[in-house]
């Protein structure tokens, strides 16, 4: 088995089964589920507002896009309350698009999320971009036939989110800034605490396993499969802060899956190009010369200038249910 | 006989699931061999057989029109022989034409050696992706669990090309000569019957 079925709820509201003919179809399994992330490798998905943006992005070899009603560094200046995005733009931007098509709700937000599923979103960000709706508990994300993703700053985070249904994790990072310092802190703090549990597996420690467990309050067995398989049992991308195609390359070289990219392509002088060129630099992170051509692709003056994330006035990350 | 050499594409898509399929293929066939994620022309050029994976079909079609060498590779190394298996996206990459359930006609980048016509997306979006048994003779009796993701299907084939299995009259599993293609993900299941009728292709090219 190639994905990491460990975790997954018995009684799960998203299965559905359907009969064609003499075949019985079953939707929403986790192997289904999962496995979408698993399409998602190696790709950069792109965060775009209008339909010429998703195809701006279609073109330059976006593995899928996220529709927002406003970009992230948008989201930070407006102030206000951030909602999902128009249902006509998502719908507009489907008609005309082949790649997959994700969009966000509020954390918490069950009606958003089951709005997104009946247009046919393919996948769903429960996302702290937006403003938390539920500042106690996520969705419980099994009653759902669409995958979701979410973001996690560290390995509790993420398990947690797994263990009510995530179908992929990406690191929180600081969106809309720029800036890739937080989203690589991220990274790095779920990398440090796997190796720990590795460490505690080959030992065989059991004891110190189950006290891991205990305090990142996740259930023994799927620390135990973490453990064992020394990486996040789903899919994991990086996000917040990735602006350009060495940006890329360097989560990529920490381990990431593959990357989103949300004020970063659109936000710049040069989308087109940068588009192109993070894409590239994303497929071929461990190969300097071409991540060197990727960029040359683009011009650091076209960059999205940034924000100091020390100064901020709004954290994101920091959003949403502490558990 | 020597190791067999077996490339899994690397520029898009789940690659390392196709490495592990196909390493626990090679296992189970008692083969030596070697299969490892490829992505430059030279390394391309000295496989006996070559994995194009899941993914999006429209990345690596312009990841490989970047990168132009590697594309011109693959198709010279399909033409002499060299067995190749595409699982979804690796089923578009290899058809002859292509279109989209909802958009239409796509100008994407095709290798174009697989005499069918491919429909993207034909099931629909991801909440109608699904699992189900399928039979596939050639793989005997026992039913092969399909893992279908926004999948394609084979609306049309030419007269070279073997339909391997169908699901609900549709076409979703065809073989010509060296070329294996299916709409489904094999190495997403834990049946590894589909990976081993590719090794065995290559086992034979490699004694012609």
């Amino acid at each position: 088995m190639t994905i990491s079925i460990v975790a997954t709820e018995e009684e799960r509201n998203g299965i559905k089964f359907k009969n064609l003919h003499n075949e019985q179809l079953v939707q929403g399994t986790t192997l289904v589920k999962r496995g979408f992330a698993h399409m998602q490798k190696h790709g950069v998905i792109m965060d775009v507002t209008t339909v010429e943006q998703a195809q701006i992005a279609e073109d330059a070899g976006a593995v899928a896009v996220m529709v927002l009603d406003k970009l992230p560094y948008d989201v930070r200046k407006a102030g206000g309350v951030a909602r999902t995005a128009s249902i006509k733009v998502i719908e507009e931007i489907m008609n005309e698009i082949t790649i997959p098509l994700m969009a966000k709700c509020r954390i918490g937000h069950i009606s958003e999320a089951k709005i997104l599923e009946v247009i046919g979103v393919d996948m769903i960000d429960e996302s702290e971009v937006l403003t938390p709706a539920d500042e106690e508990n996520h969705i419980w994300k099994w009653d759902y036939t669409t995958p979701f993703v979410n973001g996690a700053k560290n390995l509790g985070e993420a398990l947690r989110r797994i263990e009510e249904g995530s179908s992929m994790i990406r690191t929180k990072g600081e969106p809309g800034t720029g800036n890739i310092a937080e989203a690589i802190r991220h990274i790095k703090q779920v990398n440090n605490d796997i190796r720990k549990l590795r460490s505690f597996y080959f030992d065989k420690d059991d004891q110190e396993l189950i006290k891991f467990s205990r305090e990142l309050k996740i259930s023994y067995p799927l620390i135990k499969e973490t453990a064992k398989l020394a990486r996040l049992p789903v899919v994991n991308f990086a996000a917040g802060g990735i602006s350009t195609p060495a940006d890329a390359a360097l989560v990529m070289n920490l381990g990431c899956d593959g990357v989103f990219v949300g004020s970063g392509i659109f936000k710049a002088e040069d989308p087109v190009q940068r588009a192109k060129s993070i894409v590239l630099a994303t497929t071929y992170y461990d190969d300097p010369t071409i991540v060197m051509e990727a960029q040359k692709l683009v011009d650091e003056k076209k960059s999205l200038l940034g924000l100091d994330t020390k100064s901020l006035e709004l954290r994101m990350q920091e959003r949403g249910p502490m558990i | 006989m020597s190791n067999i050499k077996v490339g899994v594409l690397g520029i898009q898509g789940d690659i390392e699931e196709n490495v592990l399929a196909t390493a626990e293929a090679l296992k189970k066939l008692n083969l030596r061999g070697t299969v490892e994620s490829v992505r430059y022309s030279e390394s391309i050029a000295d496989l006996d057989g070559l994995i194009l994976p899941g993914g999006e079909s429209t990345v690596i079609g312009s990841l490989l029109s970047i990168q132009g060498k590697v594309f011109q590779t693959i198709e010279k190394k399909i033409t002499e022989g060299m067995p190749v298996l595409g699982t979804c996206a690796g089923l578009i990459m290899l058809s002859k034409r292509t279109y989209d359930k909802v958009v239409g006609e796509t100008k994407q980048k095709l290798f174009g050696m697989l005499d069918v016509v491919i429909e993207r997306n034909a099931f629909g979006r991801q909440h109608e992706s699904f699992e189900a048994d399928l039979e596939i003779p050639v793989l005997g009796k026992e039913p092969f669990r399909g893992i279908f993701i926004r999948s394609p299907i084979v609306n049309n084939v030419g007269e070279s090309v073997t339909i391997l299995t169908k699901l609900n009259d549709k076409i979703v599993a065809v073989k010509q000569n060296n070329i294996i293609g299916t709409s489904f993900h094999p190495e997403l299941s834990s049946d590894r019957r589909l990976h081993e009728l590719f090794i065995k292709d290559i086992v034979g090219f490699r004694k012609d």
